[in-house]
């Protein structure tokens, strides 16, 4: 850089203009940086907000499961079972741990610190155990959302008794129970088998899951035959013209229209036209594949033009008929490519909320879905709806969801990016 | 439900058929040279099974369950004043017939009616599944017919594919179609209720006093100006904060990083651009909104926690690898000559990159933020979470606004009475949204374009 006939002046320029170029390569990695921060800190917001929501507060009671309570036609059958007063029972298991309480006013706080869902847990237990009907049976219960809430530390401790949801009474029986052992926090496999509930300790994602399931099945069965073979024939057979050019300009077109749009074209076509079921996974499929269509015929469409001509025209040679072209060497060929497409837009209707709304998947509905005809919610429906919710303990469940949901987008974009990779041929 | 059943039952037939027509084949080739293999003798017959048979399911799946309800709607109490109470009590008949709900009485149905409608569906599916074997018996034997030596049953075969092909590939026609009539259709409705000028020009956004008409001054307000006025701030918050990120990170990656960083930052990038929108809307509502309202709170400012500025900023982010990945191309397009002529008149990296690459690739960039823009104009979940309800009209980002697509969902969403001015608006929001943001991607399509051809 110092050459000999140089002014002070001129390299004075000089080192003037190189530092104006390493700046502008530190905005550079500015730009980088904060995009990068950001996914950082977004990422580990949902896991340090969600993670817990993958444990569950359980607290040991023993219960006598008194005949007359809960069996009151006497025959064990499951119609009885289920009318007996489990709530009784868990009441006398409480008040043998804590016998100094007798206020009622402090034994309703007590069993406040049990879940509703405790006495169906006591009864799946009987179904599932009849021989325990007239014993003691030492169980594992689960606790409410303000104690599982207390017990994480997600509430916290030091705040006055007015401002939180435990009072002073009940955390000095938590902490009663924890030195006994009475209290653990377990890996709550609840979340993962059951469907929404109005108690957000007994909230799960199953229901949101399968409903995701069925929706995806739906959308791949009507975008992907449609995507491939409207890109088979614009890319191989249309002839280059008007038409194509109109077809072309049309795909890319509905590729940037808003989701939502898509989503008042399923309530006016699906819902007021055909007068399918509301929030059944069979509209949210037909709605997302009229939305992922279009960038599945963009990405089939490369992976066809990636394939060279020599190997058309080798075929062609022989004497191959056009359409045998291409089942038989094109597809085969730009099949790796065309799956990389077909994934990655698989994974965009996995993540898409905003149709699914128009079309009433929003509902609340507890029940597992069995089919593409019931009503059901997806999960990225399902964090919207609990992100809604006012009780504290649904933030974790929403953050639980969200990660789960980006663990199977993560896992399908890694996919994708592997067959790219490894599987796609470079010509 | 009765149409996978006949579904079914029409795979069956067009696999019969296709046994069928390559037996024939087979026998046909035993005799003597055949022109084409015994298979596509198969296929044809297949084809020709199925196909019409798939036609009338599909009609039949359209339309019964709307000629139904026409039909029990004729059929019941002759003074129908209120389509409302009907269609309440079509969709309890409805969930009834199904079996998915008890009958009782006192719902304001009669039995006969829930009867009425098994009886209907029945016949609806009986006679699907009629026309369905009659019209596959029909084309099974109109091919089987036409098989012979001298039959070219490729190029039959292949003719009827290519047509298959072309109506795949006109679905993409017919969508666009379909939200443009749907999006004018119910527009129209909403307009003659409420004056076009009224909607565009108008200040004032409230329709949820139109729940009661009946009330003093209850036909709601449908002025769009809050709305508009509020995505535009949004947004253009939004591109203040992904337009200079987005292209410094592109301007860096095409130009001064090392392939290894390349590697790394590239999927990361393609990471942040896969995360559902609903999980940007939760990070803006959770964490992003309450920081800069704490944060107003400490200078003193008076930050609403629902602000104009956390859902513009997220939206910001959102769009970030969108407009990096699409500027990354359009600048790897720019021919390395004119950097290698740059780079040997003496100029510095950063000289050649504002003063050549970057005029060189400029109406590339310009088309990816104008793609960008109408990203942005459209997203909902993150405007649905942490944008608000309330429509004010205020030039100030720290405030609460509203968007036309958050408005959307409020209209929708819930207990909706369709043919009110309320559930029509959303259609006359959605058609603006169509066509503000059809206009920005024709136009930044045709730039994106018009660049690559001149490259």
């Amino acid at each position: 850089m110092n050459h000999k006939n140089e002014t002070p002046e001129q390299r004075k320029y000089l080192a003037k203009r190189h530092a104006a170029s390493r700046r502008f390569r530190w905005y550079g990695i500015m730009g980088l940086g904060i995009a990068l921060m950001t996914l950082f800190f977004l990422l580990g917001t949902m896991v340090l907000k969600g993670y817990s929501s993958f444990f569950q507060t359980q607290i040991q009671l023993t219960v006598s499961f008194d005949k007359t309570v809960i069996d009151p036609l006497g025959d064990q059958s499951a119609e009885s079972l289920a009318r007996g007063d489990y709530r009784a029972i868990l009441g006398n298991a409480l008040k043998r741990v804590f016998p100094e309480i007798k206020s009622r006013d402090d034994r309703r706080q007590l069993s406040k610190i049990l879940s509703d869902g405790a006495s169906f847990q006591l009864q799946d237990l009987l179904v599932s155990h009849p021989e325990w009907v007239s014993t003691s049976q030492t169980v594992w219960l689960i606790a409410s959302d303000n104690v599982d809430m207390w017990v994480k530390k997600v509430v916290d401790h030091d705040l006055p008794e007015s401002q939180r949801r435990i009072s002073d009474l009940q955390a000095k029986w938590l902490a009663f129970l924890e030195t006994n052992n009475q209290l653990r926090l377990r890996f709550n496999a609840m979340f993962f088998t059951s469907g929404d509930s109005r108690n957000p300790e007994m909230a799960g994602i199953l229901g949101a899951m399968k409903g995701s399931a069925l929706t995806l099945l739906i959308t791949f069965l009507v975008s992907f035959p449609l995507g491939v073979a409207s890109a088979v024939y614009l890319e191989e057979f249309a002839a280059k013209g008007r038409w194509a050019d109109f077809i072309e300009v049309n795909i890319n077109n509905l590729a940037a229209v808003p989701s939502i749009v898509f989503g008042l074209l399923g309530l006016a076509l699906y819902l007021n036209l055909m007068h399918l079921p509301r929030s059944a996974p069979l509209v949210g499929g037909l709605t997302l594949a009229m939305m992922t269509l279009p960038t599945l015929v963009i990405a089939t469409r490369a992976s066809l033009k990636s394939v060279p001509d020599p190997i058309r025209d080798g075929a062609r040679a022989l004497g191959a008929s056009p359409l045998q072209v291409v089942l038989h060497h094109v597809l085969p060929l730009a099949a790796p490519g065309m799956l990389t497409g077909t994934i990655i837009s698989m994974a965009r209707a996995l993540g898409e909320t905003a149709p699914l709304l128009m079309i009433g998947m929003v509902a609340f509905i507890m029940d597992i879905p069995g089919g593409v005809l019931d009503p059901s919610t997806v999960l990225p429906v399902q964090i919207f709806l609990w992100a809604d919710s006012p009780e504290r303990a649904f933030l974790e469940k929403t953050s639980g969801a969200t990660l789960i949901l980006l663990a199977f987008l993560i896992t399908m974009n890694a996919l994708a990016v592997y067959i790219r990779n490894r599987v796609e041929r470079r010509w | 439900m009765g149409f996978s059943w006949i579904g079914t039952i029409l795979a069956i037939l067009a696999a019969l058929g296709f046994l069928v027509g390559n037996q024939r084949g087979q026998g046909l080739a035993r005799l003597g040279r055949l022109h084409s293999l015994p298979r596509y003798h198969g296929v044809f017959v297949a084809l020709w099974t199925a196909l019409p048979g798939l036609l009338i399911i599909i009609l039949f799946a359209v339309f019964s369950t709307g000629v139904i309800n026409g039909m029990i709607m004729e059929n019941s109490q002759g003074g129908v004043e209120n389509a409302q109470v009907l269609s309440v009590e079509l969709n309890k008949i409805q969930l009834i017939a199904e079996g998915s709900m008890p009958f009782r009485e006192g719902m304001g149905i009669s039995w006969d009616s829930v009867e009425r409608m098994k009886n209907l569906y029945r016949d609806a599916h009986l006679s699907a599944l009629f026309c369905v074997i009659v019209v596959g018996v029909m084309g099974f034997q109109y091919a089987l017919r036409r098989i012979n030596a001298n039959f070219r049953a490729r190029q039959e075969v292949e003719r009827i594919v290519r047509i298959l092909l072309v109506m795949a590939s006109s679905v993409s026609i017919f969508i666009t179609l379909g939200i443009v009539l749907s999006l004018i259709f119910e527009a129209l409705r909403f307009f003659a209720v409420i004056p076009v000028s009224d909607f565009i020009f108008g200040l004032q956004w409230s329709p949820q006093t139109a729940i009661r008409a009946d009330q003093v001054g209850g036909s709601g307000s449908f002025g769009a100006i809050p709305l508009f006025a509020g995505t535009l701030m949004i947004t253009g918050i939004s591109i203040l904060v992904a337009a200079p990120v987005g292209l410094f990170c592109a301007i860096y990656l095409s130009e001064f990083a090392s392939p290894n960083v390349r590697g790394w930052v590239k999927p990361a990038l393609e990471i942040l651009a896969g995360i559902p929108t609903v999980v940007y809307g939760l990070f803006a509502a959770l964490m992003v909104a309450p920081a800069i309202s704490d944060f107003g709170g400490q200078l003193g400012l008076d930050i609403a926690s629902e602000s104009a500025l956390a859902a513009g900023l997220v939206m910001g982010i959102m769009i970030i690898p969108f407009v990096s990945s699409l500027s990354d191309d359009v600048i790897n397009a720019v021919p390395q000559a004119i950097r290698d002529g740059s780079l040997a008149m003496g100029a510095t990296e950063a000289e050649t990159i504002r003063q050549v690459v970057l005029p060189a690739a400029l109406p590339g960039i310009v088309g990816a933020l104008l793609l960008a823009i109408s990203r942005a104009v459209g997203e909902t979940m993150i405007v649905v979470m942490a944008a608000g309800l309330a429509a004010n009209l205020t030039a100030n980002p720290l405030q609460a606004m509203t968007t036309v697509t958050v408005q959307i969902v409020t209209l929708l969403v819930g207990d909706q009475e369709f043919d009110s001015p309320k559930t029509l608006a959303a259609f006359a929001l959605g058609l603006s949204l169509f066509f503000v943001t059809l206009i920005l991607n024709i136009v930044a399509l045709g730039v994106v374009k018009r660049y690559h051809e001149k490259q």
